[in-house]
Protein backbone atom coordinates (compact mmCIF):
# COMPACT_ATOMS: atom_id res chain seq x y z
CA UNK A 1 0.00 0.00 0.00
CA UNK A 2 1.40 3.38 -1.01
CA UNK A 3 1.79 6.20 1.49
CA UNK A 4 -0.98 8.12 -0.25
CA UNK A 5 -3.44 5.22 0.01
CA UNK A 6 -2.49 4.71 3.64
CA UNK A 7 -3.18 8.39 4.43
CA UNK A 8 -6.51 8.25 2.59
CA UNK A 9 -7.59 5.17 4.58
CA UNK A 10 -6.41 6.83 7.80
CA UNK A 11 -8.45 9.94 6.99
CA UNK A 12 -11.59 7.91 6.29
CA UNK A 13 -11.15 5.89 9.51
CA UNK A 14 -10.67 9.11 11.52
CA UNK A 15 -13.78 10.65 9.98
CA UNK A 16 -15.92 7.57 10.66
CA UNK A 17 -14.55 7.38 14.22
CA UNK A 18 -15.41 11.02 14.81
CA UNK A 19 -18.96 10.53 13.53
CA UNK A 20 -19.41 7.40 15.66
CA UNK A 21 -18.12 9.23 18.74
CA UNK A 22 -20.52 12.10 18.09
CA UNK A 23 -23.48 9.76 17.75
CA UNK A 24 -22.59 7.70 20.82
CA UNK A 25 -21.87 10.68 23.04
CA UNK A 26 -25.20 12.31 22.09
CA UNK A 27 -27.26 9.24 22.64
CA UNK A 28 -26.09 8.24 26.09
CA UNK A 29 -28.65 5.81 27.47
CA UNK A 30 -30.03 6.05 30.97
CA UNK A 31 -28.96 4.06 34.01
CA UNK A 32 -30.57 0.65 34.35
CA UNK A 33 -31.44 -1.24 37.51
CA UNK A 34 -28.35 -2.90 38.99
CA UNK A 35 -25.92 -0.51 37.31
CA UNK A 36 -23.34 1.42 39.31
CA UNK A 37 -24.10 5.13 39.62
CA UNK A 38 -21.70 7.81 38.43
CA UNK A 39 -19.87 9.43 41.33
CA UNK A 40 -18.50 12.65 39.89
CA UNK A 41 -18.29 15.21 42.70
CA UNK A 42 -20.83 18.04 42.66
CA UNK A 43 -20.86 21.33 44.58
CA UNK A 44 -23.18 21.59 47.57
CA UNK A 45 -26.15 23.87 46.97
CA UNK A 46 -25.41 25.63 50.23
CA UNK A 47 -22.35 25.90 52.41
CA UNK A 48 -19.69 25.36 49.75
CA UNK A 49 -17.53 22.31 49.15
CA UNK A 50 -18.08 19.25 47.00
CA UNK A 51 -19.70 15.89 47.53
CA UNK A 52 -20.09 12.76 45.49
CA UNK A 53 -22.18 9.62 45.67
CA UNK A 54 -19.01 7.80 46.69
CA UNK A 55 -19.21 9.66 50.01
CA UNK A 56 -22.48 7.81 50.70
CA UNK A 57 -21.21 4.25 50.14
CA UNK A 58 -22.55 1.96 52.82
CA UNK A 59 -25.87 3.85 53.03
CA UNK A 60 -29.09 3.69 51.07
CA UNK A 61 -29.56 6.92 49.15
CA UNK A 62 -32.65 8.17 47.36
CA UNK A 63 -31.25 10.51 44.72
CA UNK A 64 -33.87 13.07 43.72
CA UNK A 65 -33.21 15.24 40.63
CA UNK A 66 -35.27 18.42 40.86
CA UNK A 67 -35.44 22.08 39.85
CA UNK A 68 -37.25 25.00 41.42
CA UNK A 69 -39.12 25.83 38.19
CA UNK A 70 -40.56 22.32 37.95
CA UNK A 71 -44.14 22.05 39.25
CA UNK A 72 -44.14 18.25 39.91
CA UNK A 73 -40.94 18.75 41.95
CA UNK A 74 -42.88 21.13 44.18
CA UNK A 75 -45.59 18.51 44.57
CA UNK A 76 -43.22 15.71 45.65
CA UNK A 77 -40.91 17.78 47.88
CA UNK A 78 -43.12 17.60 51.02
CA UNK A 79 -43.43 13.80 50.67
CA UNK A 80 -39.66 13.43 50.36
CA UNK A 81 -39.10 15.61 53.40
CA UNK A 82 -41.58 13.58 55.47
CA UNK A 83 -39.88 10.37 54.33
CA UNK A 84 -36.48 11.77 55.28
CA UNK A 85 -37.74 12.70 58.73
CA UNK A 86 -39.11 9.18 59.22
CA UNK A 87 -36.20 7.17 57.78
CA UNK A 88 -33.18 9.47 57.54
CA UNK A 89 -30.17 8.40 59.58
CA UNK A 90 -26.90 6.51 59.34
CA UNK A 91 -28.44 3.87 57.07
CA UNK A 92 -30.41 6.09 54.69
CA UNK A 93 -30.80 9.60 53.31
CA UNK A 94 -32.59 11.43 50.57
CA UNK A 95 -30.10 13.38 48.45
CA UNK A 96 -31.42 16.23 46.33
CA UNK A 97 -29.67 17.30 43.13
CA UNK A 98 -30.82 20.68 41.86
CA UNK A 99 -30.36 20.46 38.10
CA UNK A 100 -30.27 23.19 35.41
CA UNK A 101 -31.53 25.75 37.86
CA UNK A 102 -30.41 29.09 39.25
CA UNK A 103 -28.63 28.49 42.54
CA UNK A 104 -30.52 31.32 44.28
CA UNK A 105 -33.86 29.86 43.12
CA UNK A 106 -32.72 26.44 44.32
CA UNK A 107 -31.83 27.77 47.76
CA UNK A 108 -35.21 29.55 47.98
CA UNK A 109 -36.92 26.26 47.13
CA UNK A 110 -35.07 24.43 49.90
CA UNK A 111 -36.09 27.10 52.41
CA UNK A 112 -39.69 27.23 51.16
CA UNK A 113 -40.20 23.50 51.77
CA UNK A 114 -37.87 23.35 54.80
CA UNK A 115 -35.92 20.50 53.23
CA UNK A 116 -33.52 19.00 55.73
CA UNK A 117 -31.76 16.45 53.51
CA UNK A 118 -28.45 17.25 51.74
CA UNK A 119 -28.62 19.13 48.45
CA UNK A 120 -26.10 19.20 45.60
CA UNK A 121 -26.02 21.45 42.58
CA UNK A 122 -25.89 20.37 38.93
CA UNK A 123 -26.11 23.70 37.12
CA UNK A 124 -24.98 22.49 33.70
CA UNK A 125 -27.05 19.29 33.93
CA UNK A 126 -24.04 16.99 33.42
CA UNK A 127 -24.91 14.75 36.36
CA UNK A 128 -28.51 14.52 35.10
CA UNK A 129 -27.15 13.49 31.70
CA UNK A 130 -24.82 10.91 33.32
CA UNK A 131 -27.83 9.38 35.05
CA UNK A 132 -29.68 9.47 31.75
CA UNK A 133 -32.57 11.52 33.08
CA UNK A 134 -35.11 12.77 30.57
CA UNK A 135 -36.36 15.59 32.76
CA UNK A 136 -37.19 16.47 36.34
CA UNK A 137 -38.15 15.11 38.75
CA UNK A 138 -36.53 11.69 38.59
CA UNK A 139 -35.63 9.46 41.52
CA UNK A 140 -33.04 6.71 41.91
CA UNK A 141 -32.77 4.51 44.98
CA UNK A 142 -29.11 3.58 45.36
CA UNK A 143 -28.08 0.63 47.52
CA UNK A 144 -25.08 0.67 49.91
CA UNK A 145 -22.87 -0.79 47.15
CA UNK A 146 -23.66 2.18 44.88
CA UNK A 147 -26.00 0.33 42.49
CA UNK A 148 -29.43 1.42 41.28
CA UNK A 149 -32.19 -0.58 43.01
CA UNK A 150 -35.28 1.44 42.08
CA UNK A 151 -35.89 4.03 39.45
CA UNK A 152 -38.82 6.42 39.17
CA UNK A 153 -39.01 8.65 36.12
CA UNK A 154 -41.38 11.38 37.23
CA UNK A 155 -42.62 12.51 40.61
CA UNK A 156 -42.43 10.01 43.45
CA UNK A 157 -45.52 9.54 45.59
CA UNK A 158 -45.96 8.97 49.28
CA UNK A 159 -47.51 5.60 48.48
CA UNK A 160 -44.51 4.50 46.39
CA UNK A 161 -42.13 5.58 49.13
CA UNK A 162 -44.10 3.60 51.68
CA UNK A 163 -44.73 0.48 49.56
CA UNK A 164 -41.54 0.17 47.50
CA UNK A 165 -38.73 2.13 49.13
CA UNK A 166 -39.30 1.72 52.86
CA UNK A 167 -39.24 -2.12 52.85
CA UNK A 168 -35.74 -2.10 51.38
CA UNK A 169 -34.26 0.19 54.01
CA UNK A 170 -32.64 -0.89 57.27
CA UNK A 171 -35.48 -1.54 59.70
CA UNK A 172 -37.81 -2.74 56.95
CA UNK A 173 -41.40 -1.64 56.50
CA UNK A 174 -42.45 1.81 57.77
CA UNK B 1 -24.60 83.44 47.47
CA UNK B 2 -26.05 82.61 44.06
CA UNK B 3 -22.62 81.78 42.69
CA UNK B 4 -22.00 79.51 45.63
CA UNK B 5 -25.28 77.69 44.97
CA UNK B 6 -24.48 77.27 41.29
CA UNK B 7 -21.02 75.93 42.13
CA UNK B 8 -22.54 73.55 44.64
CA UNK B 9 -25.06 72.33 42.06
CA UNK B 10 -22.28 71.84 39.50
CA UNK B 11 -20.18 69.91 42.00
CA UNK B 12 -23.14 67.70 42.89
CA UNK B 13 -23.83 67.06 39.19
CA UNK B 14 -20.17 66.20 38.55
CA UNK B 15 -20.28 63.72 41.42
CA UNK B 16 -23.62 62.12 40.61
CA UNK B 17 -23.57 62.11 36.81
CA UNK B 18 -21.09 59.21 36.39
CA UNK B 19 -23.08 57.12 38.86
CA UNK B 20 -26.31 57.88 37.03
CA UNK B 21 -24.71 57.01 33.71
CA UNK B 22 -23.24 53.81 35.09
CA UNK B 23 -26.65 52.75 36.40
CA UNK B 24 -28.17 53.11 32.93
CA UNK B 25 -28.78 49.77 31.23
CA UNK B 26 -25.98 49.17 28.76
CA UNK B 27 -27.52 46.12 27.16
CA UNK B 28 -31.07 44.99 26.66
CA UNK B 29 -32.68 41.67 27.46
CA UNK B 30 -33.34 41.16 23.74
CA UNK B 31 -29.63 41.54 22.95
CA UNK B 32 -28.61 38.94 25.53
CA UNK B 33 -31.49 36.62 24.64
CA UNK B 34 -30.21 36.12 21.13
CA UNK B 35 -26.75 35.13 22.34
CA UNK B 36 -27.57 32.63 25.07
CA UNK B 37 -29.42 29.34 25.25
CA UNK B 38 -32.23 27.99 27.33
CA UNK B 39 -30.33 24.93 28.70
CA UNK B 40 -33.48 22.88 29.26
CA UNK B 41 -35.12 23.60 25.89
CA UNK B 42 -31.89 23.46 23.84
CA UNK B 43 -32.94 26.56 21.85
CA UNK B 44 -31.99 30.20 21.86
CA UNK B 45 -33.43 31.92 24.90
CA UNK B 46 -35.35 34.36 22.71
CA UNK B 47 -37.34 31.44 21.27
CA UNK B 48 -37.97 29.74 24.60
CA UNK B 49 -41.03 30.13 26.79
CA UNK B 50 -40.44 27.23 29.21
CA UNK B 51 -40.58 27.94 32.97
CA UNK B 52 -36.80 27.59 33.19
CA UNK B 53 -36.42 30.13 30.38
CA UNK B 54 -38.68 32.57 32.23
CA UNK B 55 -36.45 32.28 35.31
CA UNK B 56 -33.35 32.81 33.18
CA UNK B 57 -34.89 35.92 31.57
CA UNK B 58 -35.80 37.30 34.99
CA UNK B 59 -32.23 36.64 36.17
CA UNK B 60 -30.81 38.53 33.16
CA UNK B 61 -33.24 41.43 33.67
CA UNK B 62 -32.13 41.66 37.30
CA UNK B 63 -28.47 41.84 36.28
CA UNK B 64 -29.26 44.48 33.64
CA UNK B 65 -31.02 46.57 36.28
CA UNK B 66 -27.92 46.25 38.45
CA UNK B 67 -25.96 47.82 35.60
CA UNK B 68 -23.94 44.74 34.69
CA UNK B 69 -22.25 44.66 31.28
CA UNK B 70 -22.96 42.06 28.61
CA UNK B 71 -19.74 40.23 29.50
CA UNK B 72 -20.57 40.21 33.21
CA UNK B 73 -24.06 38.88 32.51
CA UNK B 74 -22.71 36.11 30.29
CA UNK B 75 -20.12 35.21 32.93
CA UNK B 76 -22.87 35.00 35.55
CA UNK B 77 -24.91 32.73 33.26
CA UNK B 78 -21.89 30.49 32.66
CA UNK B 79 -21.34 30.30 36.44
CA UNK B 80 -24.93 29.13 36.83
CA UNK B 81 -25.43 26.85 33.82
CA UNK B 82 -21.95 26.12 32.45
CA UNK B 83 -20.43 26.96 29.05
CA UNK B 84 -23.28 25.40 27.12
CA UNK B 85 -25.51 28.34 27.98
CA UNK B 86 -23.59 30.39 25.42
CA UNK B 87 -25.01 30.21 21.91
CA UNK B 88 -21.58 30.91 20.44
CA UNK B 89 -18.45 29.29 21.88
CA UNK B 90 -16.03 31.42 23.88
CA UNK B 91 -12.89 32.51 22.07
CA UNK B 92 -10.56 30.86 24.57
CA UNK B 93 -9.52 27.43 25.81
CA UNK B 94 -10.96 24.37 24.12
CA UNK B 95 -13.89 26.42 22.75
CA UNK B 96 -11.38 28.27 20.59
CA UNK B 97 -11.16 25.13 18.46
CA UNK B 98 -14.70 25.88 17.21
CA UNK B 99 -13.23 28.87 15.41
CA UNK B 100 -9.73 27.57 14.63
CA UNK B 101 -10.62 24.13 13.22
CA UNK B 102 -12.80 25.40 10.33
CA UNK B 103 -10.10 27.92 9.34
CA UNK B 104 -7.36 25.28 9.45
CA UNK B 105 -9.58 22.84 7.54
CA UNK B 106 -10.25 25.50 4.90
CA UNK B 107 -6.53 26.27 4.53
CA UNK B 108 -5.64 22.57 4.26
CA UNK B 109 -8.36 22.06 1.64
CA UNK B 110 -7.20 25.12 -0.33
CA UNK B 111 -3.56 23.93 -0.29
CA UNK B 112 -4.60 20.41 -1.33
CA UNK B 113 -6.69 21.86 -4.15
CA UNK B 114 -3.83 24.08 -5.33
CA UNK B 115 -1.40 21.12 -5.34
CA UNK B 116 -3.97 19.01 -7.19
CA UNK B 117 -4.52 21.67 -9.85
CA UNK B 118 -0.76 22.13 -10.35
CA UNK B 119 -0.23 18.38 -10.77
CA UNK B 120 -3.18 18.11 -13.12
CA UNK B 121 -1.90 20.93 -15.30
CA UNK B 122 1.57 19.46 -15.36
CA UNK B 123 0.19 16.04 -16.31
CA UNK B 124 -1.95 17.65 -19.03
CA UNK B 125 1.10 19.05 -20.89
CA UNK B 126 2.82 16.87 -23.46
CA UNK B 127 6.45 15.85 -22.92
CA UNK B 128 7.42 18.17 -25.82
CA UNK B 129 6.02 21.15 -23.83
CA UNK B 130 8.26 20.23 -20.98
CA UNK B 131 11.32 20.15 -23.24
CA UNK B 132 11.58 16.39 -23.26
CA UNK B 133 11.63 13.94 -26.13
CA UNK B 134 9.18 14.22 -29.02
CA UNK B 135 5.73 12.92 -28.34
CA UNK B 136 4.00 10.32 -30.49
CA UNK B 137 5.39 10.20 -33.96
CA UNK B 138 3.44 11.59 -36.96
CA UNK B 139 2.15 9.43 -39.81
CA UNK B 140 4.61 7.09 -41.43
CA UNK B 141 5.93 8.05 -44.92
CA UNK B 142 3.54 5.52 -46.49
CA UNK B 143 0.57 6.96 -44.63
CA UNK B 144 1.69 10.48 -45.51
CA UNK B 145 1.86 9.54 -49.21
CA UNK B 146 -1.58 7.97 -49.09
CA UNK B 147 -2.98 11.01 -47.27
CA UNK B 148 -1.52 13.33 -49.91
CA UNK B 149 -2.97 11.15 -52.68
CA UNK B 150 -6.38 11.17 -51.05
CA UNK B 151 -6.33 14.92 -50.63
CA UNK B 152 -5.24 15.38 -54.25
CA UNK B 153 -8.37 13.56 -55.41
CA UNK B 154 -10.50 16.32 -54.02
CA UNK B 155 -10.62 19.58 -55.89
CA UNK B 156 -10.98 21.94 -53.02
Amino acid sequence: MSVRSFLAVLGVVALVGLLAFGLLSKGSSGLELGEAVPDEPLPRLEGGGMESLADYRGRWVLVNFWASWCIPCREEAPALERFQRQHGGPGFTVLGIDSRDLSSDGRDFVREYSLSYPQLRDGDGEAADDYGTTGVPENFLIDPAGKVRLLVRGPITEEYLREEVAPLLPGGRS
Amino acid sequence: MKIRLVLLALAAFALLAPTALAAEPRVTLAEIEEEVMCPVCGTLLQLAEAPQAQREKAFISRLIEEGKSEEQIKDALVAEYGDEVLATPKGSGFSLSAYVVPIVAFLVAAIALAIGVLRWRRAGRGPRDRGGKRGPKGPSPEDADRLDADLARYDL
